[in-house]
């Protein structure tokens, strides 16, 4: 029985990531100029025509990897953040982080007005969503932590950030207004292999961390009593998780904007297909949420040419609704 | 619970002197600015006028920007104040459940399909139409489920409303120039283009919203004991729902309409009311009418002087310093239950 699972399990994890593979080659192909998906395979491997080798290579290829690792890094920062927080509505959005690395990469935008080479970008973002994550746990802290006590924080602590975010838009010059708008709104437009690079390591050494250290986060799930009983240090395992979904979702930001609704939707679809073990679970999130944010960014960018729509604004409009499915379901289980 | 002032008379007397602060403030926000007036001159600026630049500038912006400003003070907290007795949740609020997004998504988005062809009245019942849609899919959400509309419920579903209706917002300004150009005024909301034709329009909506708000204080009171004892003193509380959020529609809609969205002084206002004075709303409601009237312009006051050279929305001036007191609030010992 156990074993059969198991097997089935990994069969559903190959599925999503053939279909990620798929969506994957499909993208490359679709935009202004369409590739047949046979010139993609072979320019993929060095042999196609020199214009689609350029194209694909220089302009889509860094876009499409960009808006799957930033898709990956969100799912698993929203999958640690709900099993943390043992509420199944908890998001990267939820603690701050998101708004927090945007203020930051506003003001870096504005005020540094491009003296500052954008490799500082990612860094500028992740102590921005530090500070705000930080700052919302520490406020929210209070013989403990409540979850009301912080979303409510949280909510402010964003609200306070996006305050910010137009103060520092404000403060600089005018042209830059609609740079830093597209940004609030999240996209992977005009990503190269410059940011790639700083992005992926990131990415994989914090998602691998929390892959190892799944069976720790099931036993936090449970409760810190029972964690503590079986030899669990609690409170340093969570410091440890937290400080891995943080930078995960603020290095996220740091490349991509404000993305929302990712990190909240990829890990429950993620648990609707496999079981509720959160080592499974971060994989096939992770795999989703890539899935998700290149479907939002192949619609942004194809539906409505010329014009190049963030994706976030995507995300944000197939997450709220989910969002409303979510409460409904959560109240008919009571 | 003890509250700073206990006698009706003490009540009383702490009203007059809120009202004094009020007139105060209006006056400051008159006078000080990028220049600075004298009363002289405010006074010579309606009893002889000249044209001079001085007079153009306090009859044209100074002084409906001082009125505009008392005005969605006074209309947000009062919102405010319903919307906390309606849900029993203190942390309601226009903004935190997203209505005010809303009314500006309905704003913008009119303005996207149609471009800059409305009167104020026409964008005025747009913003309306917006918070009143939000208002009622909040409601709906908020109470599918286990256990009703909880605190947590009601908090979730506004942020989630409400960053879905940003995220429409930014589309719109994307992919059209020309509603880009006015997308700061919508993100964040902005005293500075008063107009002293659009309050005047508005005033006789808030007016009756406010007039409606006074009449209702008994049955705040007595809808914030819960729904049991409400029914069985004898209030319909279905009827009493409805005006509630026709109220808070008028006003939150209507004040997004001349300013944009202006966060947690719905919020505030009500428990500053509520730390002086209890939590009788026969005093919470005239005690907040005057105080966020009093909190805006000073905070519009002070979002003048932030920045040498340009002026912060004083949206920005409001969230940052209801941020502090949020969290204060949420910490505090009687909401030790959430």
């Amino acid at each position: 029985m156990a074993r059969s699972s198991k097997r089935f399990i990994s069969l559903k994890i190959s599925a999503l990531a053939l279909l990620l593979f798929v969506a994957l080659i499909l993208s490359i192909g679709l935009g202004s100029l369409h590739v047949p998906v046979l010139d993609v395979i072979k320019a993929l491997v060095r042999m196609g025509e020199a214009k689609y080798q350029l194209i694909l290579f220089e302009l889509r290829l860094p876009r499409i990897t960009a808006a799957i690792l930033v898709g990956a890094a969100m799912a698993i920062s929203g999958t640690i953040l709900q099993a943390l927080v043992r509420n199944p509505l908890a998001s990267p959005d939820l603690m701050g982080t998101t708004s927090g690395a945007t203020a930051a990469v506003v003001a870096f935008i504005t005020i540094m007005n491009g003296q500052i080479s954008v490799a500082w970008l990612p860094l500028a973002a992740l102590v921005g969503g530090c500070a705000a994550s930080a700052l919302t746990y520490m406020l929210a802290w209070k013989d403990g932590s409540s979850p009301l006590r912080i979303a409510m924080i949280g909510v402010s602590i964003s609200a306070a950030f996006g305050a910010l975010t137009i103060y520092f838009t404000i403060a600089g010059p005018t042209y830059l207004v609609s740079q830093a708008l597209g940004w609030m709104a999240g996209t992977v437009y005009g990503t190269s292999w410059n940011h790639v690079i700083v992005l992926a390591p990131w990415v994989i050494l914090c998602g691998l961390i929390a892959l190892f250290q799944s069976r720790t986060l099931n036993i936090l799930e449970v409760g810190d009593q029972i964690a503590t009983g079986v030899g669990v240090s609690v409170e340093r395992k969570r410091f440890l998780f937290i400080a891995l979904s943080v930078i995960l979702a603020s290095s996220a930001v740091g490349i991509a904007g404000g993305i929302s609704f990712v990190g909240l939707m990829a890990p429950h679809i993620a648990r609707k297909i496999v079981a509720n073990n959160n080592g499974v679970v971060l994989v096939a999130s992770a795999i989703i949420g890539a899935l998700l944010l290149l479907l939002a960014d192949l619609i942004g960018r194809t539906v409505f040419v010329p014009m190049d729509i963030p994706a976030g604004i995507f995300t944000a409009i197939l997450g709220a609704p989910f969002f409303v499915y979510l409460m409904y379901r959560q109240g008919k289980r009571g | 619970m003890n509250s700073l002032l206990s006698s009706d008379k003490r009540k009383a007397l702490g009203f007059v002197a809120a009202v004094f602060l009020l007139i105060l403030a209006a006056a400051a926000s008159v006078l000080f600015g990028l220049k600075s007036f004298d009363f002289a001159t405010v006074i010579g600026s309606y009893s002889s006028f000249t044209g001079s630049d001085e007079q153009l500038i306090i009859r044209t912006s100074r002084v409906p920007r001082a009125l505009t400003a008392a005005v969605i003070g006074c209309s947000l907290a009062i919102s405010g104040v319903l919307l906390q007795a309606m849900t029993r949740n203190p942390l309601a609020s226009p903004s935190i459940l997203g209505v005010n997004a809303g009314a500006a998504l309905s704003i913008v988005a009119m303005l996207y399909w149609y471009g800059a062809v409305f009167s104020f009245s026409q964008l005025m019942w747009f913003g309306f139409i917006g918070a009143g849609i939000t208002a009622c899919l909040i409601y709906i959400i908020a109470m599918i489920g286990k256990g009703g509309m909880t605190p947590l419920k009601l908090i979730l579903t506004g942020s989630a409303l409400a960053s879905f209706a940003s995220s429409l917002n930014s589309l719109f300004m994307l992919i059209s120039n020309e509603t880009l150009e006015n997308a700061l005024y919508w993100l964040t909301g902005s005293l500075s283009n008063s107009n002293m034709n659009h309050m005047l329009q508005m005033l006789p909506y808030f007016f009756i919203a406010w007039v409606i708000a006074l009449f209702m204080c008994r049955s705040l009171n007595i809808m914030a004991m819960g729904d049991d004892v409400a029914t069985g003193l004898g209030q319909r509380m279905a009827w009493i729902r409805v005006v509630t959020i026709l109220v808070v529609v008028i006003l939150a809609g209507g004040s997004v309409a001349l300013a944009g969205p202006i966060s947690f002084v719905g919020i505030m206002i009500p428990h500053i009311s509520r730390w002086i004075i209890g939590n009788d709303h026969r005093w919470v409601l005239p005690y907040s009418a005057v105080l966020g009237a009093t909190f805006l312009l000073l905070a519009d006051l002070l979002s003048r002087f932030l920045l040498d050279s340009k002026e912060v929305p004083v949206g920005v001036t409001t969230a940052i310093l209801g941020v502090f007191f949020v969290v204060v609030l949420v910490r505090r010992k009687t909401l030790g239950q959430i």
